[in-house]
């Protein structure tokens, strides 16, 4: 449940038409319970969503504060992501070039590597290790300003939290997650490049000419953009489940694990959704 | 509670009381603080149960009681951070409980309101913290805001502390913080939760001082939330006491003394 926060429609129960809860046998009861707490979960987060929509179309635009946000979750994400990008990009050299040298395949590799960090491992990364990284940031710094009333405070000084906060950490997130990708793909193709060419020395150009034979610009973009989507998940996850976080340093740690392993499981479910939606319009 | 079919109502209500807000040109018409049959519960648990209490111009009420009686959700409620199950409060005569996030905002500028942990923004400065209202709301530049930032620091005490992390800070200092952070911008009601918890008697007895001085100057109502006795007793004119969901007596504290309620005279004899 949401907290006890004025601002956050509530939700409509049986009991606001004075009916009593009717009571279930226990077997259905442990059916029951996780499932009617996941869909408590779920109402809550589309009243969340609803909210930030709301704040975002009214003034200010916090963009002082959205700059910050672009500069915590973009600037200081891009280390850890070309690392990422970089070791995914070796190792699926090394290991390519063992399965493709074993069926003759050998001078595939370029393309195969380049295939397969602009498509899929480049964008999946670069989510998952911002859901980690970002997430966990957002939900332990939210979680730790609502247990002790500074998001109460910020808005009993007419401030708006759900634009001040969670808006600004949302857009950013967006907009980000798409540029780090473009990191984590180059670092990828560029690694690759390098533990290619320290088995058989070949030029990056020519590697670059070999990998992206066939490909167009459909092959980079849709991909790229869907992380934008990681994005809004990482974001919104992060800063509901901050939001609503209560009972102290427990609390607190809760916020923030929970935030993680919630947007690394969204993500990797939207990427399934989206290559399917992908691949039907960009065949 | 509001029902799905109530909304619509509600949201027309709210409309005219935003252009009531707006037309008065949010000038003051009656009492700081007027509170009637204010209801509040959490799940079956009731916490208000019919408050009606008056706070005028200049006026410190202070509000006693045993923890857990609901003093802090009053504070919350005035400022609109919960919303009562039912009963009206009134801001300089202005019903809040029906208005839209952003008529509320504006009267939340003309509150302001300590916490019982002081609530500062752990991530910004002092300096920051102060200024955070004054970024907001006002049009000063830097050094305007610069300058009123040291003046409400020096104003309690602080003004050597400027570039200080709240981590930094000891109990009593985060509340002088924070009451300087709740002054920012003038606000014509200030609402206290727990201004001297967890302090020692001396730093209990400079924080009154201080808030008494500030009470002076500023000329402001006051809402003082505290188990304190003798912190109520030097900075309230009036008191009134909480217990189970009621204001059991309001008045000065001789008259409290005279009450034969026996509740009031348990309360009195263990605090004193």
């Amino acid at each position: 449940m949401m907290s006890p926060n004025a601002r956050i429609p509530r939700r409509w129960t049986n009991l606001d038409a004075g009916q009593a809860a009717l009571p279930l046998p226990s077997a259905l009861v442990s059916v029951w319970s996780p499932i009617n707490h996941f869909l408590e979960w779920f109402g809550d987060l589309g009243l969340f969503a609803w909210e930030v929509a709301r704040s975002a179309v009214r003034r200010p635009f916090e963009g002082r504060e959205l700059i910050r946000q672009l500069d915590e979750i973009g600037s200081r994400s891009f280390p850890l992501v070309a690392l990422a990008g970089a070791a995914i990009g070796a190792v699926l050299s090394l290991e390519s070039r063992y399965s493709l040298v074993r069926f003759g395949a050998k001078s595939m590799l370029p393309a195969a590597l380049v295939y397969s960090i602009i498509r899929e491992t480049g964008p999946i990364v670069t989510g998952l290790v911002v859901s980690g990284r970002v997430g966990a940031g957002i939900g332990a710094e939210l979680g730790s300003m609502k247990v002790t009333e500074q998001i109460d405070a910020i808005e009993a000084s007419g401030v708006n939290p759900f634009k001040f906060l969670a808006f600004t950490r949302i857009v950013a997130c967006i907009l980000m997650l798409p540029l780090l990708t473009l990191v984590a793909d180059f670092c990828g193709v560029l690694f690759g490049w390098i533990a290619e060419t320290l088995v058989e020395p070949v030029s990056f150009l020519s590697f670059l000419n070999k990998g992206f034979v066939g490909a167009n610009f459909s092959d980079l973009l849709a991909p790229t953009f869907r992380t934008a989507v990681f994005g809004l998940i990482i974001g919104m996850i992060g800063c509901f489940q901050g939001m609503r976080a209560k009972g102290g340093t427990a609390g607190v740690g809760f916020s923030a694990t929970s935030s993680v392993v919630l947007s690394s499981l969204f993500v990797i479910l939207a990427d399934v959704i989206l290559v399917k939606f992908i691949l039907v319009f960009f065949p | 509670m509001r029902h799905p079919e109530q909304e619509t109502l509600l949201a027309v209500e709210e409309s005219a009381a935003t252009t009531a807000i707006a037309s008065s040109g949010g000038k003051r018409d009656g009492p700081a603080v007027v509170l009637r049959g204010l209801h509040k519960s959490f799940g079956n648990q009731i916490v208000l149960d019919g408050i009606d209490l008056t706070v005028e111009d200049g006026e410190t009420l202070a509000v006693l009681g045993r923890s857990g009686t609901g003093k802090s959700v009053l504070l919350k409620l005035i400022i609109g951070l919960q919303k009562p199950d039912s009963g009206s409060i009134g801001i300089h005569g202005q019903e809040i409980t029906l208005l839209h996030l952003d008529a509320l905002n504006e009267i939340r500028k003309k509150m302001g309101f300590l916490f019982q942990q002081a609530a500062l923004y752990d991530s910004l400065t002092v300096e920051q913290n102060v200024a955070f209202p004054l970024k907001r709301h006002t049009k000063m530049t830097e050094s305007e805001q610069g300058d009123r930032v040291k003046e409400l620091l020096a104003s309690v005490g602080m003004e050597g502390d400027l570039k200080k992390m709240p981590s930094d800070l000891s109990g009593g200092m985060q509340k002088r913080v924070g009451l300087a952070r709740a002054l920012a911008l003038d606000p014509g009601i200030l609402l206290l939760d727990e201004p001297t918890a967890g302090l020692d008697p001396i730093t209990s007895g400079e924080i009154d001082e201080l808030i008494l001085k500030l009470q002076a100057e500023h000329h402001m109502a006051s809402i003082v939330v505290t188990h304190d006795l003798h912190s109520a007793k030097t900075i309230a004119d009036r008191l009134a006491l909480l217990h189970e969901g009621k204001v059991q007596i309001e008045g000065s504290f001789k008259e409290l003394e005279k009450s034969e309620n026996a509740f009031v005279e348990e309360f009195l004899k263990r605090d004193s």
